[in-house]
């Protein structure tokens, strides 16, 4: 019973993650070009991008917190043999490894640079559009891993050890 | 200069090669 709460709410905090990811990603990134062009930018860096910024950065932190108390408190697999990548637990280990490379992401690159160019840290404009590119380049990363990442999560509960192709 | 990264695309496929190279590399060198 413990087990599946732990992975309920990992799976909840998951969604809130990358579901903002995927928003920055598809949705707010490309729409602040459109925005810029006709000056209503101001809006969503003012009002939306704190607040979605806020949810992903915690929501990371929720997401890596269970998963990682999930692996401590399973039976058949483990939070050593998977980030050891041994066993039963390597397919999750995998899964494990890229979601905590994007965990650095979003606190140590991510947010660092998102609050240069959002103005919470004050900076001239070169630093500023270094910063963006920066930002914009870690979350393509991270919408990048999030791919294979998604996969081995669930391989590893419903295939357990992968079949070879070849 | 502009990456893969840079397109939405280009990041999904990445993200799909990625997925296959690292299939192969679990499926037969950690099990």
């Amino acid at each position: 019973m413990e087990l599946i709460v732990i992975r309920w709410l990992h799976i909840l905090a998951g969604i809130t993650w990358i579901g903002l990811l995927y928003y920055f990603n598809f949705v707010q990134a490309p729409g602040m070009a459109a925005a810029k062009a006709d000056g209503t930018a101001g809006g969503i860096s003012k009002h939306i991008a704190p607040r979605a910024l806020l949810w992903f950065r915690w929501g990371a932190v929720a997401t890596w917190v269970l998963g990682a108390l999930y692996l401590f408190r399973a039976g058949n697999i483990s939070f050593g043999d998977a980030f050891m990548l041994r066993g039963a637990s390597a397919t999750i280990g995998v899964g494990a490894w890229l979601g905590t490379v994007m965990f650095f992401n979003v606190w140590v690159i991510i947010w660092p640079n998102q609050k240069k160019v959002l103005g919470i840290v004050p900076t001239d404009d070169a630093a500023k559009a270094r910063a963006a590119r920066v930002a914009f380049l870690a979350s393509r990363t991270n919408t990048m891993l999030s791919i294979p990442m998604v996969f081995f999560m669930v391989a590893g509960p419903h295939m357990g050890v992968l079949p070879k192709l070849f | 200069m502009k990456t893969p990264l840079d397109s939405i695309w280009g990041t999904i496929i990445s993200g799909l090669v990625l997925t296959v190279i690292l299939y192969v590399f679990t499926a037969n060198f950690l099990h």
